[in-house]
């Protein structure tokens, strides 16, 4: 969603040493991506609102000490940007090395294996193991629902499903308990799923689900596919309406 | 099997894994000749020799390190082998095995020995039913390999395809050092 | 409340206290009342009654003195009396007019007390908290007046910013320069936000200002108000400080009451409306966005900026966010001028700056100092240097977002730059004290372990490398650590520091990277220990044996 500026200007910028123009308001993520330059994301999802969460697409700008977000960032006139230098690399790694650590990402025994963007980031990283200790939690799976299945075990809190069921379907059953490692995903007032009156069953959750946390119930290792086109075509239907 | 001084030695290990990364090792088929033909292998469980050789250049090792023996072995391992491959998720992460490292020890114990194999019991009886001696004592989690020793190259997969175990293995014996997730992924 | 009405009830207030022949004052802030000084200071009360003397005493509560180790503290007349208990009361009164009690009393010419500079404390200690009379006595909300009455937003921005003044909050930020941004941005509504939500492990400052003196803070809110044209404050204070929120809470009352805040304050047109809002006891809520989050009433979770709060802020408006001690510094500084206020300090670090003195040190409590002030004279004069023989290992400036800074850099001055050139910061002001019986990396640990619980979890690089950070201090600190861990933290303190979304998990590894900058040596010892133990031994005896006890 772009705001709605009366004064959109044209500004040139440069990417991983590409000149590259673009409008005014638009987000680095999305002037890369737009490029075919790859900058990888967990967190960001089209049509949701920016959640900065991931920390993957953290890019380099010339002339600024700092790492920035590049689904945060607006490009500015005249902007050097790098997004794949080693150092991001590492950091990178490390970020996706630590999401495996945190909870049980068993892929072997996991309903999204082949079909899951940790998995896949972790190919893209290049990572064949995890240097940090892993936390074994105990998590619960959450199977009150009819329908659909929330696994903690698999759940990497990027929100997306907090952001579709508030943003987009408007009923906020789910949002975020607790802190740190300790944070966790839940519904209404930390009720079981099945509970929930809020609800509406609408299945949005599960689809923008990036990993196995969400799925569709009866399905086996491998079957659950994700589909998360809706979400860009609701958003740009209901942006020519309003 | 007698060794030439000039072949590349090879061992494979079996710790806690469910043995289908051996599988896949054995789906290699006819190339097994070929390997046969450019390696000896020194110790594996087709093998089923009982002292770890002094010296070994590659060990494949399958199975996450869950019991004071799966120790025991990756530490004498890695102080006679050259190369450690971590062959296989549990190996390399943990995977199934390590899903038991949710609960305590006692609470698993009791799962396995008493409530699914037994009528309720009195404590003394309880204690009797658990397999606390002769067999290897659990450690508190089962980890990965690199947990407790140097790993030298990591090969996910469950199992890792026929195909990824031979690229690594033809790789490493052509000197290079293979990036298996070229080949292979967590969970494949 | 018109202009005169001011002048007057300071004037008739300073006149009924100047009847009174003597005045007893007893600290009522936190530290004291846990040793129980509420029932001193109703036995001096009652003491006071009994002997008939109600119109020749003035007994009042006060806000903190400073020396809080040696509390509870009582002011009577000139004596200074320490460690007074209820059972002292008979004594401390007949004292008035005979002989101070000897074993009580204080030596106000010591150090502690003769190296301070008090600017923000100025009246703490002085006036009943609880009293609006008693502060205006003391001169409170004259400041806001002149600001009112005789000069422009404009010109209280000007005078901010020649000031020099920087916020006390951590990052100093020049006050004039956010004063300035919010002032210019765009849209009618606009809110000014104070940030009491201290919670770093050994800092108490902004708790004394809010308890001490509460009007200083709500006046210059006002003036910030005022300058940056916002109509709407809000303090959001966290609920763990129970007398300061009680405090706030009386005096925002008792303002409105007077018509010191509410509608056209002075019967000028401005107006100004504060609101208290309590914290859940969240650590990140001090961190702007994620307070502006919560005061919203949503989950306290901090967002990227920009857009920053100057622009869109709380419920999308422009927004100035201060904390408590950036506040309390306003109203002198409109009161005596920029020039005043810029003469104290250093040439980029003007003014003073209350630290909360806590540790292994003589002295614990709160002081104000110049800025610029070596840090060897903080210690070792004004906090009397370590107890007990030891010696002075390091001092851990700026909480679990600063670092240590070791006995070689005694010599180093206190303002935003050096401290931050010796690898910390000057943070909200604690100073913990540390002699030689303590273990570094183990204070990292307990650093570490702080920022880890206090971790909001939005982000990964805080969430989970706080976690991971803890696990490999942990495993060093229990002799379990290679040279891999080691580096693996290093590794890892990079990352968390680059990667963060907010300032907490940014800063998160500043007290192991301080340590390991000056102290690399002790973890190095640990590891290195680590791997003597297992030289020593077979490879399969080396730890982490089962314990076959545990089982049932």
């Amino acid at each position: 969603m772009r705001p709605a500026t009366s004064t959109v200007e044209s500004l040139t910028l440069q990417i991983d040493g590409k000149d590259i123009s673009c409008r005014s308001g638009e987000t680095i993520l999305q002037v890369a991506r737009d490029n075919n330059i790859d900058i990888p994301t967990l967190c960001f999802l089209e049509g949701l609102t920016v959640w900065g969460g991931c920390r993957l697409c953290m890019v380099e700008i010339a002339g600024s000490p700092k790492l920035h977000a590049a689904c945060a960032t607006t490009c500015a006139e005249g902007m050097v940007v790098s997004t794949a230098s080693p150092r991001l690399k590492e950091y990178r790694k490390m970020i996706v090395e630590m999401l495996f650590a945190e909870r049980n990402h068993v892929c072997a025994v996991c309903v999204s294996n082949g079909h899951c963007e940790l998995q896949n980031m972790a190919v893209k990283l290049e990572i064949d193991h995890v240097r940090f200790p892993y936390r074994f939690p105990h998590l619960e799976v959450d199977n009150s629902h009819d329908a659909m299945r929330l696994d903690q075990n698999r759940c990497i809190l990027c929100v997306r499903c907090v952001r579709v069921c508030g943003e987009i379907e408007g009923a906020h059953t789910k949002d975020v308990k607790g802190r740190g490692v300790l944070a966790a995903i839940i519904h209404d007032l930390d009720q079981p799923w099945g509970e929930s009156e809020t609800c509406t069953a609408c299945g949005k959750c599960v689809n923008v689900c990036p990993t196995g946390a969400l799925t569709h119930r009866g399905t086996a290792v491998g079957e659950m596919t994700k589909k998360a086109q809706f979400l860009p075509y609701l958003t740009l239907m209901r942006e020519a309406k309003s | 099997m007698t060794s030439s001084t000039t072949r590349p030695t090879v061992a494979t290990v079996w710790l806690d894994g469910c043995s289908g990364c051996h599988m896949s090792l054995m789906d290699l088929d006819e190339r097994l000749i070929t390997l046969a033909g450019l390696v000896d292998i020194l110790h594996s469980p087709v093998v089923d020799p009982k002292e770890f050789p002094q010296s070994v250049d590659l060990t494949l090792v399958e199975g996450a390190v869950s019991s004071e023996e799966d120790l025991h072995k990756a530490r004498t391992i890695r102080a006679h082998s050259k190369y450690v491959i971590a062959m296989g998720d549990c190996a390399v992460t943990g995977n199934v095995p390590a899903m038991r490292n949710y609960w305590d020890r006692s609470e698993l114990f009791d799962r396995a020995y008493v409530e699914n194999a037994q009528e309720p019991a009195s404590p003394e009886e309880r204690k009797a039913l658990l397999p606390l001696v002769v067999v290897p004592p659990l450690r508190p989690h089962a980890t990965p390999l690199h947990e407790v020793i140097k790993v030298d190259v990591f090969l996910p997969g469950c199992p890792p395809p026929a195909d990824a175990i031979w690229f690594v293995l033809t790789e490493l014996l052509a000197g290079r050092v293979p990036n298996a997730m070229s080949v292979s992924r967590f969970g494949k | 409340m018109k202009p005169e009405e001011l002048i007057s009830m300071m004037e008739k207030a300073r006149a009924d206290s100047s009847a009174f022949e003597h005045e007893i004052r007893v600290c009522t802030e936190s530290g004291c009342m846990s040793l129980q000084s509420d029932t001193l200071l109703k036995a001096l009360g009652d003491e006071v009654k009994t002997r008939g003397m109600t119109d020749k005493i003035c007994v009042k509560g006060v806000g903190c003195m400073g020396l809080c180790c040696n509390g509870p503290l009582v002011q009577a007349d000139t004596a200074m009396y320490q460690f007074a208990k209820p059972e002292h009361a008979s004594a401390i009164v007949q004292g008035l007019s005979t002989q101070p009690v000897a074993e009580l009393l204080c030596n106000t010419q010591q150090p502690f007390f003769t190296r301070q500079k008090l600017v923000v404390r100025e009246n703490s200690g002085h006036v009943d908290p609880e009293s609006l009379v008693d502060c205006i006595a003391h001169g409170a909300y004259q400041a806001l007046l002149k600001a009112l009455t005789t000069m422009t937003p404009h010109q209280v921005i000007q005078e901010i910013s020649d000031s020099g003044l920087r916020g006390r909050g951590g990052a100093g930020f020049p006050t004039g320069l956010k004063w300035a941004t919010v002032s210019k941005a765009g849209g009618s509504d606009k809110y000014v936000i104070c940030n009491g939500d201290e919670g770093d492990p050994g800092a108490f400052m902004d708790r004394s200002v809010m308890e001490g003196d509460p009007h200083r803070v709500l006046e210059g809110m006002a003036i910030a108000a005022y300058a940056v044209g916002a109509e709407n404050g809000v303090i959001y204070v966290r609920a763990e400080y129970p007398l300061a929120v009680k405090r706030l809470t009386k005096a925002i009352n008792l303002a409105r009451r007077h018509e010191l805040i509410g509608h056209n304050i002075f019967g000028t047109k401005f107006s100004f409306n504060v609101e208290l809002r309590l914290g859940a006891g969240a650590f990140v809520c001090g961190e702007e966005t994620a307070l502006i989050a919560s005061v919203e009433g949503k989950r306290g979770v901090p967002r990227p900026r920009p857009p920053y709060p100057a622009n869109s802020g709380l419920f999308g408006c422009p927004t100035l966010i201060n904390n408590v001690e950036t506040y309390a510094n306003v109203a002198p500084i409109i009161n005596k001028g920029a020039a005043w206020f810029a003469q104290i300090g250093t040439e980029k670090s003007k003014g003073t700056k209350i630290f909360a003195l806590t540790g292994t040190v003589k002295n614990c409590g709160l002081i104000e100092v110049a800025m610029g002030m070596p840090l060897r004279e903080i210690i070792y004069d004004i906090a009397g240097g370590v107890p007990n023989g030891k010696a002075f290992k390091a001092v851990q400036t700026g909480g679990p977002s600063g670092g240590c800074i070791p006995a070689e850099l005694l010599d180093i001055t206190v303002d935003y730059e050096s401290l931050a050139k010796a690898g910390s910061i000057m943070g909200s002001g604690g100073m913990i004290v540390m002699d030689e019986t303590s273990n570094m990396v183990d204070v990292a640990r307990f650093f570490m372990e702080f920022c880890m619980t206090e971790s909001c979890g939005k982000c990964v690089p805080c969430r989970v490398g706080t976690y991971e950070m803890h696990q490999l201090l942990n495993r060093i600190c229990e002799k379990r650590g290679t040279p891999e861990d080691l580096q693996l933290l290093k590794d890892l303190c990079g990352m968390v520091k680059q990667t963060s979304l907010c300032g907490l998990g940014q800063s998160a590894p500043n007290p192991v990277l301080s340590t390991l900058r000056y102290f690399e040596h002790e973890y190095l010892d640990l590891v290195n220990q680590t791997q003597a133990a297992h030289a020593d031994q077979s490879p399969a005896a080396t730890g982490e044996h089962i314990e076959l006890e545990v089982l049932p």
